[in-house]
């Protein structure tokens, strides 16, 4: 495999083509912060969280770490001013949305204000995860998007969930970082986890479980 | 069965045939058959035309043609006799026959069809002497109106296919990119890539087999310039998918058409079949080494999927949504094969640079944008349609020249240019050029040519808070900044427009936008805040009356707008009383009326229904309403009646 030469963050590194540069990043001990990204998984490059800025001639531009390939003479900087800001801006977006786990961590990390934005609880951050476990990692396929722009949905197809859920027991719920929906969700259907569920919920937050949501974290 | 054509020397043979045999027929009669035609009622006008020729018993002489839109759109159907060049518009079922008997036996000229100049009220006879047409250069969009799109023969007879001979027979591939890049024809689907390099790019990339695509998968609100050429012309289209095939080393190419466009699709598919009958797809073609074959893919009604890597992905089979482009699509697109997608209108402009040149092509535009545009030019205009100019031509000299200028003797106020990821370009910039670069300097884009004129009567925030809605509707919903950014600035337009709108919230309308532009995964949504910036930039004022004072200053948003009845002004003739939906008007014969503002929904209806000798109900922003008057005051005097 040949070799590139990239700076990030001041530091020269040296890593394989192909590299991308989260890994580049993750590699050399320098930390860029994600949502959507799992070692196990194909990059998705959905949440934006791993933003950095990359200069390559005089052009400055943002580009997301998890699938941008390291080249040759790249000059990387992970934690610039204007990085902070998109990842505190995404962050704000998402806290809208899912207040809490995972977001909620960074969110304190970046110094976000919780209530910029208006809320809509959705409890979902559309990061694929699970979406990506079950169809890669366990070749099921058992959950999917539906819907796109702000009314997109993540939803188990009933049919597959039926047969292959309950051996894999929700290994999907623990990769979730929205923190608050696996756990309580997981215990909302007692059938869960036997070997013939009779009722599965078709969409992660369907209405009952919604609401039960929403009064708790309220 | 067609004969295969086998070499160039039979399509030149074959082409003077066709010619000879159309020379013959005395008289053509050309009907528009283009969609929006369609629907003024064209087909049955077409087989009322069959229907009288025969029954006069003339048919053999004369030639009926269907053709695709002309392009003045809001005087369809419209029909053209030649050699004559008389030209009908708004033509209907029931004026066939006269047309018949009058125009193409006794030779007459029917005034009352003619087009008439709602400026001037001058009448024209012939479609090219029209001030619409006039000021035009159709170069690419001009064949439309002679050519049968289900017909190849009526193509090939305008000279098509000469260019994809030219190409096959003198010029090796490399010189065919080399011609492209020399007339430096700029993408025409927005971005203005320049088709030359990215053609270079593909035909370079490692990886076999190459493909090339078309992208007709049109969906900005208000243009429909690819439908019409796809609809109109398919072989034009078809023939520089071809020649860039050729350009580039791809043995197969994908035509990627919108659900939406049914016709556009069905005459595609009947051109792919003839071609193949013809032997312009298929192996050998016109007795070469190359092969080529086209495969048409429809869309699913995804906006998102004009995008590259979204159509590439839809092609594949998988859902279409935009993936990380950073390797290039040219170079890893379908199933990470090199590939080189185009927009239908640079590829139609693609057969014009072979035969005539590089020269001949870039000599016309401006320096770094050459040839002719097509914009479909709608909104707030005398004469809506498709329009060609070249590019360096004025927005002036679209709007005014072209489109007669706005409607009512009313303002011009800006022109929507490039989309959803356009911009809004106010009045100060009515004499700058059509240019891909003019256009990017001032915050708007070339986008694929919608082009919709607003006039003073227009809320540049209602319209940003359209494009919103479109936009989040739209995204594919993958990306973050992308998803939840345009949720966010949709909900903060929607305060504002409600009359909620606080302090702080033009700020992080920036902001916001800000992000969104930077770290969107792809270009719909790194253009996105488009339509926000613009506004913002050249309408601030009206931000802040609707944040600060809550007015609309021009009365649009409903949330900022009330009712009131002018007391002197009301006759009490109770039309406002009966038309509203919601029982919010207090009268009776001889009262003045009242609205009860509680009650009002805001409609309108009593606005407009209000008599246009009274005027008595007036918008209001901005301004608390007047009390009404006392019940004893509300009666009206018969002297005021009588007067």
């Amino acid at each position: 495999m040949k070799k590139v030469s990239l700076t990030i963050d001041g530091k020269e590194i040296n890593v394989e083509e192909q590299t991308t540069l989260l890994q580049a990043a993750r590699a050399a001990g320098i930390q860029i912060p994600t949502l959507c990204h799992d070692d196990r998984l194909a990059p998705h490059g959905s949440c934006r969280l791993c933003s950095v800025e990359i200069t390559s001639g005089k052009k400055a531009r943002i580009v997301a770490s998890c699938v941008y390939p390291a080249a040759n003479g790249l000059v990387v900087e992970t934690k610039s001013p204007r990085v902070v800001k998109i990842r505190k801006v995404i962050l704000e977006l998402l806290q809208a949305s899912s207040p809490k786990g995972r977001v909620e961590e960074l969110g304190r990390i970046y110094g976000t204000s919780t209530d910029k934005f208006e809320k809509e609880l959705t409890f979902c951050i559309l990061c694929g995860l699970c979406v990506r476990y079950c169809s890669e990692v366990k070749k099921a396929d058992a959950l999917g998007f539906i819907g796109r722009g702000i009314e997109k949905q993540v939803v188990f197809f009933p049919e597959i969930a039926l047969k292959s859920c309950p051996a894999c027991e929700g290994q999907c719920f623990s990769l979730c970082p929205t923190g608050i929906l696996p756990n309580k969700f997981a215990r909302s259907v007692p059938s869960f986890g036997r070997s013939q569920p009779t009722v599965f919920p078709v969409r992660l937050w369907d209405e009952e479980n919604f609401l039960n949501l929403t009064r708790n974290i309220e | 069965m067609a004969k295969k054509i086998r070499s160039p020397q039979e399509l030149l043979q074959f082409r003077k045939k066709v010619v000879a045999l159309k020379e013959a027929a005395k008289t053509r009669i050309i009907v528009s058959g283009g969609t929006c035609c369609l629907a003024k009622g064209s087909k049955r006008i077409f087989e009322l035309f069959r229907e009288e020729l025969d029954r006069q018993n003339i048919a053999d002489g004369v030639e009926l043609i269907s053709s695709g839109c002309h392009g003045f759109c809001e005087n369809e159907v419209i029909v053209v006799i030649l050699p004559e060049e008389i030209c009908y518009m708004r033509v209907r079922a029931e004026d066939v026959k006269e047309i018949v008997s009058r125009s193409i036996i006794k030779k007459e000229i029917i005034e009352r069809l003619l087009y008439k100049d709602p400026l001037t009220g001058e009448q024209f006879i012939k479609e090219g002497e029209i001030p619409f047409y006039k000021h035009q250069s159709q170069i690419v969009f001009g064949n439309n109106r002679f050519i049968d799109p289900k017909n190849i023969e009526d193509y090939i007879a305008r000279g098509g296919y000469e260019a994809l001979v030219k190409a096959l027979q003198t010029m090796t591939p490399e010189e065919v990119i080399t011609e492209v890049k020399k007339a430096n024809i700029r993408g025409r689907g927005g971005g203005g890539f320049p088709a030359g390099s990215k053609w270079e790019t593909t035909r370079n990339a490692p990886n076999n087999p190459k493909y090339v695509v078309v992208n007709c998968d049109e969906g900005d609100p208000g243009a429909y310039m690819d439908r019409a050429l796809m609809e109109g012309n398919p072989h034009s289209v078809l023939e520089g998918l071809i020649i860039s095939g050729y350009a580039i080393g791809a043995r197969e190419g994908f035509i990627y058409i919108r659900q939406e466009y049914p016709l556009a699709t069905e005459n595609t598919l009947h051109a792919i079949n003839q071609a193949r009958e013809y032997g312009f797809l298929g192996e050998n073609i016109l007795g070469s080494t190359f092969n080529f074959d086209v495969e048409v893919h429809r869309g699913a009604g995804a906006f998102v999927t004009g995008e590259s890597s979204a159509l590439m992905s839809a092609i594949e089979g998988r859902v279409g949504q935009p993936r990380p482009k950073y390797i290039r699509t040219a170079v890893s697109g379908i199933w990470g094969k090199p590939s080189n997608l185009n927009n239908v209108e640079t590829l139609a402009n693609v057969p014009l640079v072979i035969n005539k040149g590089a020269e001949w092509y870039s000599s016309i535009g401006t320096e770094n944008s050459k040839g002719t545009k097509i914009f479909s030019l709608v909104g707030s205009v005398n004469n809506t349609g498709l329009v060609e100019v070249p590019m360096g031509t004025t927005i002036r000299e679209i709007v005014y020249d072209i489109g007669g200028g706005i409607p009512g003797g009313r303002h011009f106020k800006a022109v929507q240019i490039g989309g959803p990821s356009g911009g809004c370009i106010p009045k100060q910039f009515l004499d700058m050029p059509i240019d891909f670069d003019e256009f990017s300097k001032i915050g708007a884009m070339m986008g694929s040519g919608g082009m919709i004129v607003m006039d003073e009567g227009t809320c540049m925030v209602d319209v940003a808070r359209y494009f919103l809605d479109f936009l989040s509707d739209e995204s594919c919903g993958k990306c973050v900044p992308c998803r939840e950014g345009l949720r966010q600035l949709r909900k903060i337009l929607m305060r504002i427009v409600r009359g909620d709108g606080e302090e702080g919230d033009i700020v992080l309308l920036e902001e916001l936008s800000e992000v969104i532009s930077a770290a969107s995964l792809c270009a719909l949504g790194q253009t996105a805040a488009n339509p926000v910036l613009t506004a913002l930039k050249y309408f601030r004022e009206e931000f802040l009356a609707h944040i600060n004072e809550k007015r609309c200053p021009t009365r649009v948003c409903q949330g900022l707008v009330s009712y009131f009845i002018q007391p002197d002004r009301c006759q009490g003739c109770m039309a406002c009383l009966k038309n509203c939906p919601v029982g919010a008007i207090d009268g009776g014969k001889g009262l003045v009326h009242v609205i009860i503002q509680d009650k009002c929904a805001k409609c309108g209806i009593c606005f407009e229904v209000c008599p246009d000798r009274y005027r008595a109900v007036e918008k209001l922003s901005g301004e608390p309403v007047p009390v009404p008057p006392i019940p004893s005051d509300r009666e009206i005097s018969p002297r005021r009646v009588a007067r």
